[in-house]
């Protein structure tokens, strides 16, 4: 990382990610009932695919950005099916 | 891949792009913890989905299309993918969230699609014709 700015602003912007991670976090331990934990589990794919963006950016290669694609596809079908669940007791009827 | 110094104006652009972007992915998360109830925490996600996705994604389409001295939009993909999906996903889990607190007898507007009866009580209600039992 050669880039003056950016090389103090990613780690910035990684850091501000984590912490919004560990709310999630707090949120999936804490949650009353089990749709606060799903939730709190949709927010935080949604913070890691960003994560895996700004380390794309980091370490200047386009392979992350497979892995944020892949989260987000996952990501989507995992809450559809929680939420599914949560609908009917079952994911495929 | 040869890595090369950006411009500074850019460097700079870029940083506050992805900086503005996290910042805002955090704020979203906190109204996760800070928010009461559920219905109101179910809209924490969305501004993730919408303004933190599009800056950052902003910075990496900028920064690799200098980078690689080409036109790199392969991350406009996620950012409108995200941008389909999170409503879907939002939409059923306040369904399943209405389902389960009405099951449990808690004070929620009533179902619409049940069946014309209720459906028809509902609207009586709405309108003030009707007081709720």
């Amino acid at each position: 990382m050669i880039n003056p700015v950016l090389s103090v602003a990613l780690p910035i912007a990684m850091f501000l990610l984590s912490l919004a991670m560990f709310c999630c976090l707090i949120r999936i331990l804490r949650g009353p009932a089990a749709q606060d934990r799903v939730l709190a589990l949709d927010c935080m794919y949604l913070n890691g695919m960003l994560f895996m963006l700004v380390l794309g950016i980091y370490y200047s290669s386009s392979a992350y950005f497979e892995a944020a694609l892949l989260i987000a596809l996952l990501g989507f079908a995992s809450s559809t099916a929680m939420a599914k669940f949560l609908l009917r007791g079952e994911v495929i009827e | 891949m040869t890595e090369q110094i950006l411009p500074l104006w850019l460097d700079i652009f870029i940083s506050a792009v992805v900086v503005l972007g996290a910042l805002v992915a955090l704020i979203g998360s906190s109204g996760l913890l800070r928010l009461k109830t559920y219905f109101e925490r179910v809209h924490a996600p969305s501004i993730i989905a919408t303004l933190a996705t599009w800056c950052v994604m902003h910075a990496t389409v900028i920064y690799f299309s200098v980078q690689e001295q080409k036109l790199a939009i392969h991350a406009l993909l996620i950012a409108i993918f995200i941008a389909v999906t999170v409503p879907v996903t939002t939409i059923f889990l306040m369904r399943a969230a209405l389902f389960r607190a009405r099951r449990s007898g808690e004070k929620v507007p009533p179902s619409l699609s049940e069946n014309s009866e209720s459906r028809a009580q509902a609207a009586a209600v709405q309108c003030g014709e009707m007081e709720p039992d």
